[in-house]
């Protein structure tokens, strides 16, 4: 049952302010972090259930949410862009779907490190476990709006091709993103308390700025500068796989490009501020 | 073998959230000792300053000071959590730490649940996280309360339980603050058993108390702090 490298008590430490090792450390608790996933996951539930407790309908209220989003969304901007409930319904459901995933994920990944000050002012513990256990939560709350998905294809007969295992790929990088994403936020966010009243603005716009509720056509020649948009890119990258044969190549290059950065600067940030979480929490 | 090996430690907590400019003209102005300046210019409280301090397999160390002196810091310090800006640490052996009782606890789910979780956070497998909900649902003797959520029970419950999952383990280092006396007098009796065994069996004890009669029944060595400095019992002065 248990792996190999699953930490259980610490046997042996050391620590010099003097030859700090920071990278061999940030790689530590990344791999310690990632080894505890099967906890990161109880906790992510432990979550969910505690949301819930109590509630009739439990979870199934984030699906139903998003249903009434779908139907209301669609038949108002459907009749607005005079785009037919067939063509439009999938776009917006994958869109809508995906986006309430990411949005979701990064609001609640301000709160990654500040909302985990109790057990990191009383366990030693990797902080990478924090940002999986946000990860796995989101992912949760996404999984219940997920069926809508294939329902709505299924309904309007728009069966997506072999080429829709593509969103594989878009999947996983979207994954890389949240898991760094919620590092480099948590960490920003506990030092900075201005920063999540900053991201939820800016996630108010981007929401309207990111082709979910409208589509990319509506653009005309102006198209191209939304590969300037990272949510637009992430989002293709599922998309464009469903629904549109693959996905335009400029939206992946730039999905990948967006995802390298946001790891390289999660990961510098990680290596050089990690040890001084404790005391910004 | 275990071992414990410091030398100039030093802990700053930095005041981030507050309106620093103007405490720092009415903190830096008096003569502080605890609150300085550090080489950014921030305002930082001083929380251990140049410690040094080796204790060997065998020792049972009681950390005795006033509050505020460094006690808490010291033993979280020692268990990892807090990273030293100046000076190095060096801990050898497997560490169990009885520091916060509520840590790790989830207060909606029930006694039973929340042995499991800490099964998982320590990562055991399933033979050894049944192993562990028979002890300390055992030792607890919580009975039918295992199956409510633990935001029911009352105090002296909670810490029943919190104490039955925290020395379940016999580590190498066992770091300890004063919080285990809320329990009524049977199970008082229980505990001081339990701890006994487990202050023999462990080869270095670190307790921060300023109970003079758990130094002398449980301790071998003694370290004074002052305002973040041993004033008393450190790596100079064997005693």
């Amino acid at each position: 049952m248990r792996g190999p490298s699953m930490p259980r008590l610490d046997h042996y430490f050391s620590t010099d302010a003097a030859n700090p090792r920071y990278a061999e450390r940030a790689l530590a608790d990344l791999r310690d972090g990632l080894s505890q996933w099967r906890l990161a996951l109880a906790l992510a539930q432990l979550d969910l259930r505690n949301r819930y407790r109590g509630s009739v309908l439990g979870p199934l209220w984030m699906t139903l949410s998003s249903l009434i989003m779908l139907i209301g969304l669609g038949l108002l901007y459907g009749a607005l862009f005079k785009l037919k409930l067939s063509e439009y319904l999938p776009h917006l459901a994958v869109s809508l779907i995906v986006w309430q995933w990411m949005a979701g994920f990064i609001n609640d990944s301000c709160t990654t490190l500040i909302s985990a000050e109790g057990m990191i002012r009383q366990m030693r513990l990797p902080y990478t476990l924090h940002a999986l256990r946000v990860a796995f939560r989101n992912s949760f709350v996404a999984a219940h709006s997920l069926p809508l998905i294939p329902i709505i294809f299924l309904i309007f007969g728009q069966l997506p091709g072999p080429e829709a295992l593509l969103a594989i790929p878009g999947l996983v990088l979207i994954c890389i993103n949240m898991l760094a994403g919620g590092l480099l936020l948590g960490m920003i966010c506990a030092r900075f308390r201005d920063i999540p009243s900053i991201v939820t603005n800016a996630l108010q716009l981007a929401f309207f700025l990111t082709p979910i509720i409208w589509k990319l056509e509506l653009l005309g020649d102006a198209m191209v500068w939304m590969a300037l948009n990272p949510f637009y890119a992430l989002i293709e990258t599922v998309r464009g796989p469903l629904l549109e044969g693959g996905g335009p190549p400029l939206a992946w290059l730039a999905a990948i490009f967006y995802t390298a950065v946001n790891v390289v600067l999660a990961g510098v940030l990680f290596t050089r501020f990690r040890s001084r979480i404790a005391f910004w929490v | 073998m275990a071992r414990i090996c410091a030398e100039g430690l030093r802990i700053e907590f930095p005041l981030y959230h507050f309106g620093a400019r103007s405490m720092k003209k009415r903190l830096l102005g008096a003569a502080s000792r605890r609150v300085k300046a550090d080489a950014q210019n921030r305002v930082v409280i001083s929380a251990l300053s140049d410690l040094s301090l080796t204790i060997e397999s065998g020792e049972r160390v009681a950390l005795v000071g006033h509050n505020g002196a460094g006690k808490s810091t010291l033993l979280r310090t020692l268990a990892g959590i807090y990273e030293p800006v100046g000076g190095r640490l060096t801990v050898e052996g497997e560490i169990g730490s009885l520091i916060d009782h509520a840590a790790g606890m989830d207060p909606l789910s029930t006694g039973r649940e929340n042995i499991r979780l800490r099964a998982l956070y320590r990562g055991l497998n399933a033979e050894e996280t049944a192993a562990l909900e028979a002890e300390a649902g055992e030792f607890s003797g919580l009975g039918e309360f295992l199956d409510v959520p633990t935001h029911g029970y009352s105090a002296g419950m909670s810490i029943r339980l919190a104490f039955a999952l925290a020395t379940a383990v016999q580590p190498q280092i066992l770091l300890m603050d004063e919080w285990f006396s809320a329990g009524d007098a049977d199970f008082m009796a229980k505990a001081e058993t339990r701890l006994e065994q487990l202050i023999k069996a462990s080869e270095i004890l670190v307790i921060a108390t300023n109970d003079m009669n758990v130094v002398k029944r449980w301790c071998n060595r003694v370290i004074r702090l002052e305002a973040g400095r041993i004033v008393r019992g450190g790596a100079d002065d064997g005693l």
